[in-house]
């Protein structure tokens, strides 16, 4: 039911309905990045976007809920926004030629679309500025493209709050102080910038998917389809999204009883959510015909965990064609997890054995939990237990959160002493 | 417009030693073509010239000076430039083109332009 808003409630009236608030509350959040994305814009300040978005939200949440979302929210805010940044110029800064710089922002024309949209894109590049450490590009983005609270963002990433609140400030104070432009990039800049700002919105999904958290992985599906509405023609975001969609598509899937984490081959595929999977294959399909020469690697990702997602059962597999990806990946993204990763699917096509060939030609992953994890795997599918043990202990010995623990531990408890 | 010093840090070199002069004059090259953006600079003698200097018991109190620089470390400070640039994308790529961006690294800080 759509609630009527548009009551002459007195202000000490009765309580609006709580669809009212609803209602409300995703309008604003709705708004809420390109407001802030706008505002830095016109004030060259993100704090002070901050403070005034943030008035101007409190404000809505306050009136709208009692008199109705107005025709046009985003102009209301904007309008309320302005004005609290020229509020806030005027007190902070008595020097002359502030009071005109606030004046200006008192225009009353409003912005056209393309310009909100621009707004929102110098928003991302900027957060994900390579001249950022990684830490800081996933707290800015997830505080002002996400739109989540300094305490939301501490939370996601399992921080004390005043650790993220400092990292927030330092980040904040170099983009000011440093000068670091609030700018779309070049046409010659923008596929190593996509690349970044796709990294960063990975790691933010990866935070939450290695401890099963789903809020990080949903505020990063979130950014992908932002991406995606802003860049529709660029691959990388296109691949993003896709491999977003269809990594959490098996969510559900991903954990038994009692927190037990789930492989791939153990899930009840009937749990999968079909209409992520839908979508993100059509994503991939849409990517890889603008990326006929050379593929992206998130495409290519994409494309693996696509040849997953429409596998009817595990045994069904199509495990040339995930080989097949693999040496597709290798070529724009040679990294020796992939190569594990690839190894995984050999064995799996043609045997343990020649899977753990490979896996032992692999250098440089003698700290990585998942390369004795495999080795263990194709060892007791080789059936030499006592090998496969002391692979199992080794992985153990490394950095792995309880749900991984307890699966290795059991994987192990289950070999022939 | 905003003002950027570009420090360098490269192995702790002579510049005034003739052996240096192939380098230097990479140095001079770089300096020619950042002509538009650069408002000074200096090459320093090696640490081994290093004084550092601290008094003890706040101001005023004894004057101890070490031999040597601030921080031993394997790349050590060895010149400065300052560069006025738009943003700190102009910054960085007008450092990266300071021979020492890729014979050692190059730090990239804001100057603080106090207002007189």
């Amino acid at each position: 039911m759509t609630p009527t808003l548009r009551g002459d409630a007195a202000r000490d009236g009765p309580d609006p309905p709580a669809a009212a608030w609803t209602e409300a509350a995703r309008v604003v959040r709705e708004e809420h990045t390109r407001l802030l994305a706008t505002l830095i814009r016109v004030t060259g300040s993100v704090d002070l976007a901050e403070d005034a978005t943030q008035d101007a939200v409190v404000r809505a949440l306050e009136t709208w809920p009692r008199d109705g979302v107005p025709d046009n929210p985003r102009g209301w805010l904007l309008v309320v926004a302005r004005r609290r940044a020229v509020d806030l110029i005027r007190r902070e800064a008595n020097r002359a030629g502030k009071e005109a710089a606030a004046m200006s922002l008192l225009d009353p024309t409003p912005e056209p679309p393309e310009v909100v949209r621009d707004d929102l894109l110098r928003l991302v590049f900027t957060c994900c500025h390579p001249t950022l450490s990684l830490d800081a590009q996933v707290a800015l983005a997830l505080r002002t493209l996400a739109g989540l609270s300094t305490a939301q963002v501490a939370r996601a990433l399992l921080l004390p709050e005043p650790t993220l609140a400092k990292r927030l400030t330092r980040a904040k104070q170099k983009i000011a102080r440093a000068g670091i432009p609030y700018r779309v990039p070049e046409a010659a800049e923008l596929p190593g910038r996509l690349t970044g700002v796709a990294s960063t919105v990975y790691l933010i999904f990866n935070e939450g998917y290695a401890t099963g958290r789903p809020g990080p992985a949903d505020e990063a599906t979130r950014l992908a389809r932002l991406l995606a509405e802003l860049m529709p023609d660029e691959p990388t975001v296109l691949g993003l999204l896709a491999l977003l969609l269809l990594q959490g598509s098996r969510r559900a899937a991903r954990t038994g009883p009692g927190g037990r984490l789930l492989l791939l081959a153990e899930q009840d595929r009937s749990r999968w959510d079909r209409n992520a999977i839908v979508e993100g294959v059509e994503l991939v399909g849409r990517a890889l015909r603008r990326t006929p020469h050379r593929p992206d690697r998130y495409v290519v990702q994409a494309a693996i965990a696509a040849c997953h997602a429409l596998a009817p059962a595990y045994d069904r597999t199509p495990w040339d064609a995930v080989v097949s990806w693999y040496d597709v990946l290798l070529t724009v993204h040679d990294t020796p997890v992939v190569r594990l990763n690839r190894a995984a699917a050999v064995a799996e096509r043609d045997g343990p054995a020649m899977a753990l060939g490979l896996v032992d030609t692999i250098s440089g992953l003698a700290g990585y939990p998942w390369w004795h994890a495999t080795r263990a795997e194709l060892l007791r599918r080789l059936d030499r237990p006592a090998e496969a043990t002391a692979a199992y202990d080794r992985a153990l010995a490394l950095d792995l959160n309880e749900p991984q623990l307890a699966h290795l531990r059991r994987r192990r408890a289950e070999l022939p002493a | 417009m905003p003002l950027y010093a570009a420090l360098t840090y490269t192995a702790d070199v002579d510049w005034s030693q003739p052996e240096q002069a192939t380098e230097l004059a990479e140095y001079r090259a770089f300096a020619a073509g950042a002509q538009a953006v650069l408002r000074g600079g200096q090459a320093l003698y090696p640490t081994a010239t290093a004084t550092t200097v601290r008094v003890s018991g706040g101001k005023d109190g004894d004057v101890l000076t070490t031999d040597g620089p601030y921080a031993e470390t394997k790349e050590a400070l060895t010149g400065f430039y300052l560069l006025e640039c738009a943003d700190l994308e102009e910054a960085v790529r007008v450092a990266a083109g300071l021979p020492a961006a890729w014979n050692g690294a190059v730090e990239v800080r804001p100057v603080i332009q106090f207002s007189r």
